[in-house]
């Protein structure tokens, strides 16, 4: 009998895999509790480490066309679906879900992809407008990504709740550092892969295991971090208070719901900022 | 040069009364806890004015929340509406009084009240009026519902202005307030009240409770509060944003700024130069959009320069109330003292401050236009903002550094760029993190346009479409 050759799982920082830097992992369970792996433990120094790559990652990112952003996030629909099999494995592994539920699961994270992925070009047609204002002014709002996203994924699910964690923030071109489940954190590995082999810029998404009580207080008190969506975490209260610091943008629990195949433009429109630009009209 | 003869409007054309309660359910409640408001250019008192008390806020969100339940929510949009525009109409009614009575407890141009402030205050409501029936087509799908009961907190640099930014949208919406105006600056809100009276207004739908900023905070702790709307300082901002941590409270915070005018050499100089003028000392530089970073291509570094101090060699400060002054009052002892503070330490780190001759009046508060040169982008003057008729004064070379420093800020408020170069303008805009940027011009304001910040200048926007959001939530 063969014996088979195991992953070792780590984190992806700025389009690579490192693991840990504090060389810390902890002990991830099946759903019938028996020894899956040893997940890496995201440290303080790999969330900043991120918010550096993230940061250095943004401006490029929402500076490319969004007919590219949009074609990049429809890769990363068509790489998970190559990748189908695998991540119906893992979510059954680990939730104890049914082959057809998990599956479910899957199609909605797919097609969560492909429903963000038609946005990219859409969002200023439909949320941005020409203001009539009472002057000889040309006067528009079109809206920006606010930056720098921290993303707590929901606790309860291993891949769709992610997906419709980072999608939504980088459909406009915000980088993110998102935090997976802690319990449920392989699929979030192997769709960090996934989106590896996506086209998408390294940096742009970066996805750390761990604690994500932990990991909250310093991502929500990072003063280069513009916004922070708190839906995974178990205290949302406490990381509100340390992200009014600089005043970052709160997506507070509960706010979206995270298992569907479509997302929601106002969440979003939640990351993005209006700009409004005025110029004189004569000649 | 001819000297310019006293024009001075009326003082006559207001009437305040000698103390004011607050104005709960309709009605003015007994003065108590008073303190006196006044006049910042003659430091003449001009009413008592009562400091609200945790009862008082409570009586205030009682009103209103009655008023959401029993009358207001039960309205439909389009006689909403109608009260907006008879509200509308009494402010132009009675357009020259409010500027009056601005100019007078602000301290800023009657030029600026009369012919800014109040006809964008009165234009607010007629704006936000057409909103109430047509709110399903706000962006939000098919009836969207209102908060619930909103406090508004604004500040003393466009008292009613900021008044009517806030009111207008969240009556439109079909939200009930309780508002409080600066602590300063309370005697317009207190008209206004008036104002709802006349236009006959439902008891309850505007709340005004004056005081200071313990007042403040108990608006935004009250638990039956739904959204706060606060325009101020980023300090205050962030203890709100503190404060309603953890609850379902929404919020709109408009807060600080420190934006960088940008002007290229291919610019209109001389509108460039009137762009600057009125970039930072249009209402004494008491803005929070105010253009206080001027970032200057060195190659015309100082022609802008020598036509910058000889356009201030012309502007008129003093008394307020003469229609010919361009800079009035500092609005409060303590502002003057900060704007001081804030200068010296400019002038330690090694800026070079320059101010034109000009008499400074013998009471009331006072300070002279000033510019800063000769300091970087790591400087307290450059980096912190002053809030008052002081410009500092950098150079760049190329557009990507302008971009760097002038996004090199905690705040993102507003830019204006200065160009002949249209696709320089456009990408300029792409790239520069603010809520508002002006090219060509500067300080612009209108009811149909989104205003509010990135970044620590807070989030949320007022005005337009954008504007009546902050007000909604869908309806699923």
């Amino acid at each position: 009998m063969r014996l088979e050759v195991k992953k070792t799982y780590k984190l992806f920082i700025g389009g690579k895999f490192p693991r840990s830097e504090s060389g810390r992992v902890y002990i991830v369970n099946n759903h019938k509790g028996v020894f899956l792996a040893n997940v890496a433990k995201a440290s303080r120094k790999d969330v900043r480490d991120s918010v550096v790559v993230a940061r250095s990652a943004q401006s490029s990112w929402a500076g490319a066309t969004p007919y590219n952003r949009g074609q990049i996030l429809y890769r990363i629909a068509e790489m998970l679906e190559g990748r189908r099999e695998q991540f119906v494995a893992e979510i059954r592994e680990l939730t104890g879900k049914s082959e057809k539920q998990a599956n479910q699961e899957v199609d909605s994270a797919i097609d969560s992809w492909v429903w963000h992925a038609g946005w990219t070009d859409k969002i200023d047609a439909v949320a941005g407008n020409m203001n009539p204002v009472a002057g000889p002014f040309f006067n528009i709002s079109t809206n920006q990504p606010t930056g720098v996203v921290a993303a707590f994924a929901p606790q309860d699910t291993s891949l769709v709740g992610l997906v419709n964690t980072i999608a939504p923030a980088i459909v406009s071109g915000n980088s993110v550092i998102a935090i997976s489940s802690e319990t449920l954190p392989i699929c979030a590995v192997t769709l960090a892969e996934v989106l590896e082999t996506s086209d998408l810029p390294g940096g742009v998404v970066n996805i750390l295991t761990g604690n994500a009580s932990e990991l909250g207080s310093w991502l929500a008190s990072h003063l280069d971090v513009n916004a922070i969506d708190l839906e995974g975490t178990s205290n949302a209260a406490e990381l509100e208070m340390l992200a009014a610091e600089n005043l970052k943008r709160v997506i507070r629990k509960g706010s979206y719901s995270r298992n569907g195949a479509q997302g929601s433009l106002q969440h979003i429109l939640d990351l993005m900022e209006t700009k409004t630009v005025w110029h004189p009209k004569g000649h | 040069m001819f000297d310019y003869s006293p024009a001075p409007e009326s003082k006559d054309l207001v009437k305040f009364q000698a103390s004011y309660g607050h104005f709960i359910g309709g009605k003015f409640t007994k003065p108590a806890n008073t303190f006196s408001t006044i006049n910042p250019a003659t430091e003449q008192v001009l009413a008592e004015i009562s400091h609200g008390t945790a009862k008082d806020v409570d009586s205030a969100v009682k009103a209103a929340r009655t008023a959401y339940e029993k009358t207001w929510s039960k309205l439909d949009g389009a006689t909403r509406g109608k009260y907006l525009y008879r509200i509308a109409r009494i402010i132009q009614e009675r357009s020259r009084e409010l500027a009056v009575a601005e100019t007078l407890n602000n301290g800023k141009p009657i030029r600026e009240t009369r012919d800014a402030d109040i006809p964008l205050v009165a234009s607010w409501f007629f704006y936000y009026a057409g909103w109430a029936d047509k709110l399903d087509y706000a962006g939000l799908g098919s009836n969207p519902r209102a908060h619930g009961v909103v406090s508004q907190i604004v500040p003393w640099n466009f008292p009613l202005m900021m008044l009517a930014w806030k009111i207008a949208p969240a009556l439109a919406a079909g939200n009930t307030v309780v508002l409080k105006p600066a602590e300063t600056t309370p005697l317009t809100a207190l008209l206004f009240a008036e104002i709802c009276q006349q236009a006959e207004l439902p008891d309850g739908v505007v709340n005004i409770v004056t005081g200071f900023g313990d007042t403040g905070a108990m608006m935004v702790g009250h638990p039956d509060v739904n959204k706060i709307a606060f325009t101020g300082s980023t300090d205050v901002g962030r203890k709100i944003a503190k404060q309603i941590a953890g609850t379902d409270k929404k919020a709109t915070l408009e807060l600080g700024g420190k934006a960088a005018n940008i002007v290229f050499e291919d610019a209109a100089l001389d509108q460039a130069v009137e762009g600057i003028v009125n970039g930072i000392f249009f209402n004494q530089g008491h803005v929070c959009c105010a253009g206080s970073r001027l970032l200057v291509q060195e190659s015309v570094q100082d022609v802008v320069i020598k036509k910058l101090k000889a356009r201030m060699e012309n502007i008129r400060l003093g008394d307020p109330m003469d229609k010919n002054t361009d800079i009035g009052a500092i609005n409060s002892k303590e502002q003057l003292t900060k704007i001081d503070r804030l200068v010296k330490q400019g002038v330690k780190e090694g800026g070079e401050a320059w101010a034109p001759s000009c008499v400074i009046p013998k009471n009331g508060f006072w300070y002279a236009p000033t510019i800063i040169t000769g300091v970087s982008p790591a400087n307290t003057v450059v980096r912190e903002e002053i809030f008052g008729p002081v410009l500092s004064v950098m150079t760049f070379r190329t557009p990507a550094e302008a971009v760097a420093k002038a996004n090199n800020s905690q705040y993102g408020l507003s830019a204006g760029v200065w160009s002949e170069k249209g696709s320089r303008i456009l990408k300029m805009a792409d790239q520069l993190n603010a809520g508002v940027v002006w090219a060509n011009t500067f300080n612009q304001f209108d009811p149909a346009s989104p205003f509010g910040g990135f970044k620590e200048s807070g989030y949320g926007r007022e005005g337009g479409r954008h504007g009546l959001l902050s007000y909604l939530k869908g309806s699923n």
